[in-house]
C-alpha cells in the first residue's frame, strides 16, 4: 500500500503493508524518536498525536492514518530547538535511561494543552498510561509542573 | 607515572571475584570535600538530557543498517521436552525468508555449562528451538509458524519445593539441586547461643520471582565484514559480550567489536550475553547480511532472567538486654531451568553483631526461565525476611526496633573478620528516623480504629559495591582546547557520561560542556568492569580523576617550555597556566594546544587497587509510612525516607534517579510484581505488562533522600560506593514492618497483595 501522512508538518509519501501499524511505519522510516516498548499498547511509549488525539502508535492500522495530521516527540521540539516540557525534564533530572521519555513528553504536552494548570493528581492520571521502569515518576511530575508554569507565564 | 600489576578481590553480584589490575603504585590521594568543589557533588544535569527528551537518542533497538534482514525466534512451548524431528523446510520456501538455524544444522556451542545454544532437550517454556531470518520481522514470525516441530513431552516440574523431592523430574543429570549440595556457611555455636536466649522467634517467609522487564528489549544488530565482527547490544557488559560471541564462534576476541551508545535499562537481565546474540550473528554469516534481533515482551518475561523465589526459615534469638545470640536461615529458591543462585542469607550474616550464625541455602532447578542477577541479588528478598523476624523480636521483648538495631550494631564485617573503611549506618538511623517523625509510629500495631490504618516502618541495608581495578580512562585534548574522554564502561542510563564528565570538568577546572564522553565500545576504550553490582562510579570516576590529575601536569609541562620558564614556578589555574610571579606569562589550554599538535597530549588514569586489609560496603536504612485500606486490602505507601551511606555522592540529581528508581522497583516487589506460573501446564501466565504488575506514576509515594556520607577516603581518591542496588535492598522490609505497625498483623509473603492482606485481617479477626 501506499499513502501519504502528515508528519510533523511535513507530507510525506509512504509505502507500508496493510497490516502494519502506525508506529512500524514511522519506525521504518526514519521517525525513531517514536519508541516501542511493548507494540501491546500498554507501556505508552510510542504515543504520538493523531490528528491532535494521543494515541499508542501500536495500536493504530497505518493505513487508518493515511491523510491525516501526524506529531511525533520531535514536531514538539528538537534538541536544537526544545519545547517547554523537554527543557523542564531535562533540569529537574527527570530523564535517566530515557527510553519511557518521548511518550512522556507526548502525554505530558496533551494533559497540559488540555489543562494548563493540572494539580498533581491530574498528572498523575495523565500519565498512568507511561510505564517507567528506571526513574521513579517524581521527577517527571516536577518537571510537568515546572513547565506547565513556564507555558502559562509565555 | 608509575604503575603496578596488582592481584584485587572484588564481590560481583553474587561473588567474589579476583582479578588482575594494573593501578597507579603510590595509592591515591583523596580529593577535596564536596563543599570545596565546584562540580562534582553538584546536581549538574545530564549532558545526555536534550539527546534524551529530543528522542535523538539512538538505543541499540534504533540502529539500522542498509540491508538489514530481521531474525526471530521459535522457542518451546513445553516446560519439559525432546525435539525429535525438526523440519524447516516448508517455512525456507516462504516469502522473505532467508536464513533457519536450528540444533541440526549448527554446530553444538556451548551453553550454559552443560547445555547447548540449540540443545534438543527443552527445559522451559521458551527455550530456543530454532531462530529464522527474513526480509521483515513479520516474514520472520510467520515462517516460525511453519516450521514442523516434533515433541516428546516429558514430566516438568514448576515448583522448588516438588522438585527437591526424591522423584522429581530431573532437569539436570545429577538432580535438581544446583551442585548438588546446599551452600552452609556458620559462626560460633548456634546451639550455645539459642540456650542463653530469652526470646526466640522462628518464622518462614516467602518472596515470588520478579521480572526485571526493562523498557528496552534485548535486542542485538550483528555486521560481518570478512571475518570480523560488529556487534551493537542492549548491554551491561560489553567486553563479556565480547568474549562469550567470540568464544561461541571461535573467533579471537581481537575480531568481536562490542558497541552499546544508550540503553532503555537493564537491571540485571543485560548482565548476561543472549543465546540472540550468537543466533543472529550465525546467520548473519550464512546470508551474508547484517542481521537485527530483537525479543518481543512475551520473550522478555519467559527467557531472559528473573529474580529467583525464596523460602526462608529463619530463626532469631535475643537476650532480655536485647543482645542476639543466635541466628540461622534455611533457605530454598528456584533458579530455573539453568545454574544461577537463589542465595540470599548474606545481610543476615553481616548487618547486625551476633556471634551465632548458621545458613543453608539450596538454589533449585525448575523448568522455568533461568534466574539472573536482579538489582541486589538474594538481598532484597533476604533482607525483607530479616528485617521482618527482627521486628517480631523487638516486640516480644518490648523494644523499639530501631532501638534494637542500634543495641546490634555490628562494628566490623564477622563474616571476613575486616573492619569497614566506612559505615555510617548509625547516622542513617538518625537522619531517617527524624526526617520520617519515627516519634509518630503507633506503640500498638494496629492501633488505629476506622477503615484507613496508617503505620510506620523501617529496614536496614548493606551491599558491596566497593568498585574494582581493573578501570582504565583515557583522555586527549583536542586542538580547540576540549577534552575526550574515553573508557570501555557502559552508560545502562544511570548518568555514567555525566559523573565521568563531572570528574574531568572538576579537576581541570573547564566548563562541562567541553568534555566529550566515548564510552561502550571495546576496540576503542580500555578495561572497565560490567555495569552491574553498583560497580561502576566507584571503578571508573577515579581513573578519570588520575587521568585529568597527569594532564594537568602535562600543560603545565607544556607551559614551561612554550613559556621558556622553569615547570615549578607555574600554577594551573580555570584552564590557563600562569607564572608565579610575572603575571604577564601565561598559557590557556587553546593556547598551549594551538602550538603543540592535535590530540597529542593524551593520558591514560587508572582505577587503584581496593585497601587491604578491609571490607567496603555501602549502608543505609528506609524509613516507610503506610495506609492500609482495610475494607479492599490496598496498601497505599505515603512516603519512604531512604537515608544512606554510600560515600561521596558525584551528581545529587542522578543520584535521586537511583533512589527513586530503586524504591519504586521495591514497592513493585513488595506490594505487586509476580511472575505466575500454572502448575498444570507450565505456562508462565504473566507475560505482558498488563498481567505483569509493574508500579505506575499512581504508585510513586513522597520521597526523601538522605546521604549520611561524604567521602571515603579509604577506597580511593574521589571515595564513592556505589548507589543502584541499595537504592532498592530495604524498601519491601519498610513496608512489610509498616503495614505490621498499621494492623497489627505480620504478612510472612511477598507481594502483599490485597488478597493476602485480607486474609490476613480475616484471621485476626
Amino acid at each position: 500500500m501506499e499513502g501519504t501522512f502528515r508528519i510533523n508538518g511535513r507530507h510525506e509519501l509512504l509505502e507500508f503493508s496493510e497490516r502494519a501499524t502506525l508506529l512500524q511505519v514511522l519506525r521504518d522510516n526514519g521517525h525513531q524518536e517514536v519508541k516501542e516498548g511493548c507494540a501491546e499498547g500498554q507501556c505508552g511509549s510510542c504515543l504520538v498525536l493523531l490528528d491532535g488525539r494521543l494515541v499508542n502508535s501500536c495500536q493504530v492500522f497505518a493505513a487508518a492514518a493515511v491523510n491525516r495530521e501526524i506529531t511525533t516527540v520531535q514536531g514538539l521540539g528538537t534538541i536544537h530547538a526544545p519545547h517547554a516540557i523537554q527543557e523542564a525534564l531535562v533540569e529537574v533530572g527527570a530523564v535517566q535511561c530515557g527510553f519511557c521519555t518521548p511518550g512522556m513528553v507526548m502525554a505530558a504536552y496533551y494533559l497540559l494543552r488540555h489543562h494548563p494548570d493540572p494539580s498533581e493528581k491530574e498528572i498523575r492520571r495523565a500519565l498512568d498510561g507511561n510505564l517507567c521502569r528506571c526513574t521513579g515518576y517524581t521527577k517527571i511530575i516536577e518537571g510537568i509542573r515546572l513547565a506547565a508554569r513556564r507555558m502559562r507565564q509565555a | 607515572m608509575a604503575r603496578k600489576i596488582i592481584k584485587s578481590k572484588y564481590f560481583v553480584e553474587e561473588d567474589f571475584v579476583e582479578v588482575l589490575a594494573e593501578v597507579p603504585a603510590g595509592g591515591s590521594s583523596p580529593l577535596p570535600t564536596n563543599q570545596e568543589m565546584k562540580v562534582i557533588g553538584r546536581p549538574v544535569t545530564r549532558l545526555d538530557g536534550y539527546d534524551k527528551v529530543s528522542g535523538t537518542a539512538r538505543y541499540t533497538f534504533d540502529i539500522n543498517l542498509p540491508h538489514l534482514a530481521h531474525a526471530r525466534t521459535l522457542r518451546s512451548p513445553y516446560a519439559h521436552a525432546r525435539i525429535t524431528a525438526i523440519d524447516a523446510r516448508e517455512a525456507a520456501k516462504m516469502p522473505g525468508v532467508l536464513g533457519i538455524i536450528h540444533y541440526q544444522n549448527v554446530d553444538q556451542i556451548p551453553w550454559y555449562g552443560s547445555s547447548f545454544l540449540f540443545d534438543p532437550h527443552l527445559r522451559y517454556v521458551g527455550d530456543e528451538v530454532a531462530c529464522v531470518a527474513a526480509e521483515t520481522e513479520a516474514a520472520a514470525s510467520a515462517a516460525l509458524k511453519r516450521i514442523k516441530v516434533e515433541y516428546e513431552e516429558l514430566p516438568f516440574v514448576v515448583d522448588a519445593a516438588a522438585a527437591m523431592k526424591q522423584n522429581a523430574p530431573a532437569i539436570h543429570e545429577g538432580g535438581n539441586i544446583q551442585g548438588g549440595k546446599p551452600a552452609v556457611y556458620a559462626r560460633g555455636d548456634f546451639d550455645a547461643g539459642l540456650a542463653e536466649a530469652d526470646v526466640v522467634v522462628e518464622e518462614t517467609f516467602t518472596t515470588q520471582v520478579e521480572v526485571h522487564n526493562p523498557t528496552e528489549v534485548h535486542c542485538s544488530v550483528v555486521n560481518w565484514e570478512g571475518d570480523r565482527l560488529t556487534v551493537w547490544d542492549s548491554t551491561q557488559a560489553i567486553f563479556s559480550v565480547r568474549d562469550t560471541v567470540a568464544q561461541s564462534l571461535g573467533l579471537p576476541a581481537s575480531q568481536v567489536r562490542v558497541i552499546k551508545r544508550y540503553m532503555g535499562g537493564g537491571f540485571g537481565s543485560k548482565l548476561t550475553t543472549g543465546k540472540y546474540t550468537v543466533m543472529a550473528a550465525l546467520l548473519a554469516q550464512r546470508i551474508g547480511r547484517p542481521v537485527r534481533i530483537t525479543l518481543d515482551r512475551e520473550e522478555m518475561n519467559l527467557a531472559v532472567g528473573n529474580r529467583p523465589d525464596s523460602v526462608q526459615k529463619l530463626t532469631v534469638a535475643a537476650k532480655k538486654d536485647g543482645t542476639l545470640s543466635a541466628m540461622s536461615h534455611w533457605s530454598y529458591g528456584a533458579v530455573g531451568a539453568y545454574p544461577s543462585g537463589a542465595a540470599c542469607s548474606w545481610p543476615l550474616r553481616t548487618i547486625y553483631q551476633c556471634p551465632n550464625v548458621k545458613t543453608e541455602e539450596y538454589s533449585v532447578f525448575i523448568n522455568a526461565g533461568p534466574g539472573r542477577p536482579f538489582r541486589a541479588p538474594g538481598h532484597v528478598q533476604g533482607t525483607f525476611a530479616l528485617e521482618s523476624i527482627l521486628d517480631d523480636v523487638a516486640e516480644k521483648l518490648a523494644m523499639d526496633p530501631l532501638e534494637f538495631r542500634r543495641k546490634n550494631h555490628a562494628t566490623i564485617d564477622q563474616v571476613m573478620n575486616l573492619p569497614y573503611t566506612s559505615k555510617k549506618l548509625l547516622e542513617a538511623y538518625d537522619a531517617g528516623a527524624k526526617a520520617i517523625g519515627w516519634d509518630r509510629r503507633r506503640k500498638v500495631p494496629g492501633a488505629d480504629k476506622g477503615r484507613y490504618q496508617r503505620g510506620l516502618g523501617f529496614a536496614s541495608q548493606i551491599w558491596w559495591g566497593a568498585g574494582t581495578p581493573p578501570a582504565g580512562c583515557i583522555l586527549k585534548l583536542n586542538r580547540d582546547g576540549s577534552v575526550r574522554l574515553i573508557a570501555g564502561t557502559q552508560d545502562i542510563g544511570t548518568g555514567t557520561y555525566t559523573v565521568m564528565a563531572q570528574v574531568a570538568a572538576e579537576i581541570l577546572e573547564i566548563p562541562i560542556e567541553r568534555i566529550q564522553v566515548n564510552l561502550g565500545d571495546t576496540a576503542v576504550g580500555p578495561y572497565c568492569p560490567l555495569s552491574g553490582g553498583s560497580l561502576t562510579t566507584p571503578s571508573v570516576t577515579p581513573a578519570v580523576a588520575d587521568a585529568a590529575l597527569q594532564m594537568k601536569e602535562k600543560l603545565l609541562s607544556a607551559a614551561a617550555a612554550i613559556l621558556e620558564v622553569p615547570q615549578g614556578e607555574l600554577v594551573y589555574q580555570r584552564g590557563e597556566v600562569r607564572h608565579t610571579g610575572d603575571t604577564s606569562k601565561k598559557k590557556t589550554i587553546v593556547e598551549i594546544l594551538r602550538e603543540m599538535r592535535e590530540q597529542t597530549l593524551l593520558t591514560y588514569g587508572a582505577r587503584n587497587a581496593n585497601p587491604e586489609g578491609y571490607a567496603i560496603n555501602s549502608f543505609g536504612a528506609q524509613f516507610a509510612e503506610v495506609e492500609v485500606d482495610t475494607l479492599t486490602g490496598h496498601v497505599k505507601v505515603i512516603k519512604v525516607v531512604a537515608a544512606h551511606d554510600i560515600g561521596r555522592a558525584v551528581n545529587r540529581l542522578t543520584l535521586e534517579n537511583q533512589f527513586h528508581g530503586g524504591i519504586l522497583q521495591g514497592i513493585g516487589f513488595a506490594l505487586m510484581e509476580e511472575r505466575v506460573i500454572d502448575p498444570q501446564t507450565g505456562k508462565v501466565l504473566t507475560v505482558n505488562l498488563h498481567d505483569y504488575k509493574m508500579p505506575t506514576i499512581m504508585d510513586m509515594p513522597e520521597i526523601e533522600v538522605i546521604i549520611v556520607s561524604e567521602a571515603d577516603t579509604k577506597i580511593s581518591n574521589v571515595g564513592a560506593k556505589g548507589v543502584g542496588e541499595p537504592a532498592m535492598i530495604p524498601t519491601p522490609g519498610a513496608i512489610a514492618n509498616a503495614i505490621y505497625n498499621a494492623i497489627g498483623v505480620r504478612l510472612h509473603s511477598l507481594p502483599m497483595t490485597p488478597d493476602k492482606i485480607l486474609m490476613a485481617l480475616a484471621q485476626k479477626g
